[in-house]
């Protein structure tokens, strides 16, 4: 293991010269984000006046910048794989001192994997919301948002230094507080949309602490200085850096333990779940990890905990997925725990940052596709989202079925579909890892695969299978195409994506450039002896669930539930631990100080001593006329008497 | 036009309108325009000073000194390094705006309005000259000379409670005065004397050392820390704030003790720089303590003008913790703060007096929904909100993380303690957002919400501004850092303290 690291770094760190001066389209590889900013910029400044037009305009500019992606994509093609990195600079930002702190875009296979799919789902959701929102009164602030969103999200792959990568960081987050509390006149959304950016904050806290440890050990933040120096860090402050990063991660990725806010987001707006809750923004810690490669390359400790924590989330959002009725936040369980396999994955180290990237990128076509789906049920259903109350939708809703269906087979690893593809291979990588840890991290996943399995199943039978248990006034439909049509895209991609990117070689090719190429390791079992388990405990599970969700008669009301069923409704308690040890004392202290500061300031010393004036001046006031106001102020003219006098005396 | 006496200037034009719109008949229905004319002619001048100035140097430019009180070695002594200038345009800058928003603060009948008017442009004069002053007991006449426009703007035209506000705000204020003044005296025997003994090239490079020079750095630094306000002597500020007209508040809290951190830079680090590495560890604490007690105060505010307050005490914290790190980036990151807590200040205040014009009260309770209300001052309230947490691409950003970072070369604890303020400042304004703008209306609603106007064009031109400084010095700061760092340089040069270097530590594998 610890050769092959060496190798590794060696093979990174051989190229010498930083990345190239992009040329070609890359040279305006700005336009990227600034055709969504400009969007999201015309549109909320530009009021009621783009009404009618403005959505349409968020649509295209969205498209736009898919336009400029793939036209840069094909650039880089061209380019040998070793110099397919561009630097692209921008400005000087807010450098000081020795220190570098200038805007720049790096423009290289991952940042561009990213760009496509979050362009491309990104555009598509851009579509699928003109029909979803087509009779919001605020749906020209909406396309906003998502326009804000795009534009945060592409600055906050595209940037070529860590400061700049958290302007995207944070815009990403802002864009989903303002997307999740796009309805906050119902106070429970306001609260899921504080929520999310406050705990989001706490890891945001680690990624500036981070940073402030780059700066004070190699006063620079930019990815090139500092993953080339990364090698002059001790042990250490290596590890410290790697764990606040991952601190970052973990609140953006929505991973233990900060994970509480992902399934409140769904408060927002379904396409919003599928874009950002689903196939982007949540995989921004996965994506920055990835980034940090060369750090954690040379910290095991940090990525051990990176891959211990993603291997808690995986197992922690397939339970809390297996309990909960809401079919949105079914999904958003989901999502946790598939961000707990791509952050096992990259755990894992060069053995799995590529399988992380693929699973992400499939992730992004078949969770969103699901989203979207759920989306289109929602919409037929009158907005309801609890599956007690759906049941045998695939006859009334043939395309949302079968595209769900498409996304269905694909997350619960179907052979051949394109989740199978990239979730064995991070199963098989994790039953790679050295000693103890291939045991543990592997059949973690193994085990996750067989949760997946059923818990996603009873969430697709309860929807268009078994019987109908409707609400009398529910009249199923289809959705119109602008929603139907991305959804058919997406199941292609949940499809074909797998079988298009692995066995071609592109996905590989294409990023060896970044992670170093590494031969598959040896894993701790044989390869078939894994691949036969998953798929055994997959069917395990869907029979599981064919059995209880489809076969039997799904009660409509929620039954009690044994105990561990009723923690994993519960979240596992993530919100009343937050309660215990965060927000009681918190409030206690904060009730407790504005006290102190009301009766003991206040009342005790500053009011003792202007009441001492006052009391003062009340006995002044007898032989004198005074108010504590005109004492003082006499004190101050006084000042201003002998200044003047002096002034004329000179 | 390099011999032009720019800053005088700068500093009558203020004093003439002022004098002029206090003379101007009663009924002269014309007051404010006159005083806004004022105040956008004293912008151009400031403009002007800024022209001649050349930004890369370190030292105090457009200088002109006059003998004033020669017996005792006073002198009206003028001149700007960058961090004066970038005060003194901050200052310009702002008082139009915060005119523009007072505009109706005071009906016209008598001469009430000719009156608050006057002395706000007063105000802005003594403003100049305090951050230009660079004699220093001209520093101290502006320094103390600056109370009165306060006194009577806060006394005679604030909310129901002003005089109390007023009288606290006037005692805490004296009492650092007087202190201060001790000390300047005694700074001046310390030094060579003689007619223009007070000018501060007189006093610099005294090297007094051991007690006195601690006492005397106390005198100047109670003072500062009053007027900043760091804790535990901030408590005069939620109370004058909260009892200020917004526009009052503006100046007061934005412009004003900004004098506490520029003194601490100017006065303390150089006059003292053996007694404030000495008082460092005190202050830094002191300053961490605030970022931290002013969040959580703000958190438990139910009174918006003093919520702003207090999110200020811990914005100075930063900006405390900033300058006394004494590392270029720190410091830089400190003064830039002070620009941009201006801006943001002057938005959360002017807007928040937008909504308590509107809806009549002062307390967050009574609102409730107003996003659907009037959904411009909501937004600008959440963009102004989003300045104050430092999101990223705004201007308070910048500044905090450069306080942060810097900080941190060589405190590393007490900017990870300082850095958890970014996750309270989260708190306290979303919290603030969600009960004032989200939500329905509340069923007890104050009868001006039915009926509220969005926001006018007199007040979009008082917050355009604003948000476009916000995003013009979050996202292109270079040229107020340009103007700030030579400033900052020569002062830690001054204090002689060495940069720290990032040492690669060598490999341990």
């Amino acid at each position: 293991m610890s050769l092959l690291e060496t190798s590794v770094s060696l093979a990174l760190s051989a190229p010498g010269a930083g990345p190239a001066a992009a040329g070609g389209v890359a040279s305006v590889g700005w336009l990227l984000i600034a055709l969504p900013l400009l969007g999201a910029a015309v549109l909320l400044l530009g009021g009621r006046a783009t009404d009618r037009w403005g959505p349409l305009l968020a649509v295209a500019l969205s498209w736009g910048s898919f336009v400029v992606g793939a036209a840069i994509t094909v650039q880089l093609v061209g380019h040998a794989p070793e110099e397919r990195a561009l630097q692209l600079p921008l400005w000087d930002w807010m450098s000081v001192g020795s220190i570098d702190m200038s805007a720049g875009l790096l423009i290289d296979p991952l940042s561009m994997a990213f760009v496509l799919l979050i362009t491309f789902v990104g555009s598509l959701i851009h579509v699928y919301s003109l029909g979803y929102m087509e009779h919001d009164p605020d749906r020209r602030r909406f396309f906003a948002y998502l326009n804000l969103f795009v534009a945060a999200m592409l600055i906050l792959v595209l940037a070529d230094s860590y400061v700049l990568l958290f302007v995207g960081w944070e815009g990403v987050g802002l864009a989903s507080y303002l997307l999740i509390g796009f309805w906050n006149h119902n106070p429970a959304y306001a609260t899921a949309a504080n929520k999310a950016f406050i705990v989001n904050r706490i890891g945001d806290f680690g990624l500036i602490i981070a940073m402030a440890l780059m700066v004070a050990h190699l006063g620079a933040l930019d990815y090139a200085t500092v993953h080339g120096q990364a090698g002059n860090l001790s042990g250490g402050t290596l590890t410290a850096i790697g764990l606040l990063l991952l601190l970052g991660a973990c609140g953006k990725s929505a991973q233990f333990p900060l994970q509480s806010w992902l399934g409140d987001a769904m408060a927002g707006p379904t396409p919003v779940s599928a874009l950002i809750h689903a196939a982007t923004m949540v995989t921004a810690g996965v994506y920055l990890v990835a980034r940090s490669q060369a750090i954690y390359d040379l910290t095991p400790d940090a990525r051990l905990a990176v891959a211990v924590v993603g291997a808690v989330t995986l197992l922690y959002g397939a339970i809390v997925g297996c309990a909960k009725d809401d079919i949105k936040k079914a999904l958003a369980a989901s999502t946790m725990s598939q961000i707990g396999y791509m952050m096992l994955a990259v755990g894992l180290g060069p053995l799995g940052y590529a399988y992380a990237i693929f699973h992400l990128l499939t992730h992004g076509f078949f969770k969103a596709g699901m989203f979207l789906g759920a989306g289109s049920v929602m919409h037929g259903m009158d907005d309801r989202v609890d599956m007690r109350r759906f049941g045998a939708l695939s006859g009334t809703m043939r395309i949302t079925w079968l595209t769900f269906g498409a996304g269905w087979l694909a997350i619960i690893g179907f052979p051949f579909f394109s989740g199978w593809w990239s979730k064995d291979h991070i199963i098989e990588a994790a039953f790679s890892a050295e000693g103890w840890q291939g045991w543990v991290f592997g059949s973690v996943a193994l085990l996750g695969a067989g949760i997946t399995a059923f818990y996603m199943s009873r969430l697709f039978f309860m929807t268009f299978h078994g019987k109908a248990r409707w609400h009398d006034d529910a009249h199923p439909h289809e959705s119109p195409l602008t929603m139907t049509v991305p959804m058919v895209v997406l199941a292609v991609g949940s499809v074909l994506l797998g079988v298009l990117l692995y066995p071609t070689g592109v996905l590989t090719s294409w990023l060896d450039p970044v992670f170093g190429h590494v031969e598959g390791a040896e894993p701790a079992i044989p390869l078939l002896a894994i691949q036969l388990s998953v798929f055994v405990l997959m069917v395990a599970g869907v029979a599981l669930a064919w059995w209880m969700y489809w076969r039997d008669e799904v009660p409509v009301t929620a039954p009690a539930g044994s105990v561990a069923t009723r923690a994993a409704r519960r979240d596992l308690f993530q919100d009343d631990a937050n309660e215990v040890f965060v927000r009681v004392p918190g409030e206690a202290v904060m009730t407790g100080l504005v006290t102190g500061e009301r009766d003991v300031v206040h009342g005790g010393l500053v009011g003792g001593t202007v009441r001492s004036v006052s009391g003062l001046s009340s006995l002044l006031r007898r032989t004198q006329s005074g108010f504590v106001r005109s004492y003082a102020m006499t004190m101050l003219a006084g000042v201003v008497a002998v200044l003047g006098a002096m002034w004329v005396m000179q | 036009m390099t011999d032009f006496p720019w800053l005088t200037t700068l500093l009558l034009v203020p004093v003439v309108g002022a004098a002029v719109v206090a003379l101007l008949p009663r009924g002269f229905a014309r007051a404010r325009e006159v005083a806004l004319g004022f105040s956008l002619l004293t912008l151009l001048v400031a403009f002007g000073t800024l022209g001649s100035f050349a930004g890369s140097e370190g030292g105090f430019q457009l200088t002109e000194t006059y003998p004033w009180i020669p017996q005792f070695g006073v002198s009206f002594a003028l001149g700007v390094d960058g961090l004066g200038m970038a005060m003194i345009l901050l200052g310009t800058i702002l008082v139009p705006v915060c005119l523009v928003a007072a505009w109706e603060d005071v009906p016209a009948a008598g001469r009430r309005q000719q009156s608050y008017f006057a002395w706000m442009l007063l105000l802005e004069a003594f403003m100049v000259g305090v951050f230009a002053a660079t004699d220093v007991f001209l520093f101290y006449v502006f320094f103390e000379a600056m109370l009165v426009p306060v006194y009577f703007l806060i006394g005679q035209f604030g909310g129901p409670d002003r005089a109390r506000a007023a009288m606290t705000f006037l005692l805490y204020s004296l009492a650092g005065g007087l202190i201060m003044l001790v000390a300047v005296i005694a700074l001046y025997l310390q030094g060579p004397g003689g007619s223009d003994g007070f000018l501060l090239e007189r006093l610099t490079g005294l090297q007094i050392g051991g007690t006195t020079e601690a006492l005397l750095f106390l005198g100047f630094f109670i003072a500062f820390a009053i007027k900043a306000p760091l804790w535990p002597v901030h408590t005069w500020l939620p109370l004058a704030a909260s009892e200020s007209r917004p526009a009052t508040a503006v100046l007061l809290v934005g412009v004003l003790d900004k004098v506490g951190t520029f003194g601490m830079l100017r006065f303390c680090l150089r006059l003292f720089p053996e007694a404030s590495q000495w008082a460092t560890p005190v202050v830094i604490t002191l300053a961490v303590i605030s970022v931290l007690y002013g969040a959580v105060l703000a958190v438990g505010q139910t009174d918006m003008l003093r919520l702003i307050a207090y999110t200020s005490v811990s914005h100075f914290g930063f900006i405390i913790l900033g300058i006394f790190a004494m590392t270029q980036v720190s410091g830089t990151g400190a003064s830039l703060y002070m620009v941009n807590h201006g801006f943001t200040t002057a938005a959360l205040f002017l807007i928040a007096g937008m909504l308590i014009a509107r809806g009549g009260s002062r307390e967050i309770a009574a609102y409730g929904g107003w996003q659907r209300v009037t959904p411009v001052i909501a937004g600008s309230l959440l963009v102004a909100g989003l300045s104050g947490l430092s999101l990223p691409g705004l201007n308070s950003f910048v500044s905090e993380f450069m306080v942060i970072v810097g900080s941190f070369q060589r405190y590393p604890v007490a900017a990870v303690i300082a850095a958890l303020g970014v996750i309270l400042a989260a708190v306290y304004i979303l919290l603030w957002y969600k009960k004032v703008a989200t939500g329905p209306l509340p069923e007890a609603h104050p009868a001006g919400a039915a009926t509220a106007r969005d926001m006018s064009m007199r007040e979009k031109v008082v917050v355009a501004p604003l948000i476009a400084a916000f995003l013009a010095l979050g996202f292109y700061p270079r040229p107020v850092i340009d103007l700030l760092e030579p400033a900052i340089q020569s002062t830690l040069q001054e204090v002689g303290v060495s940069e720290p270097v990032p040492a690669a530590e060598g490999s341990d594998r």
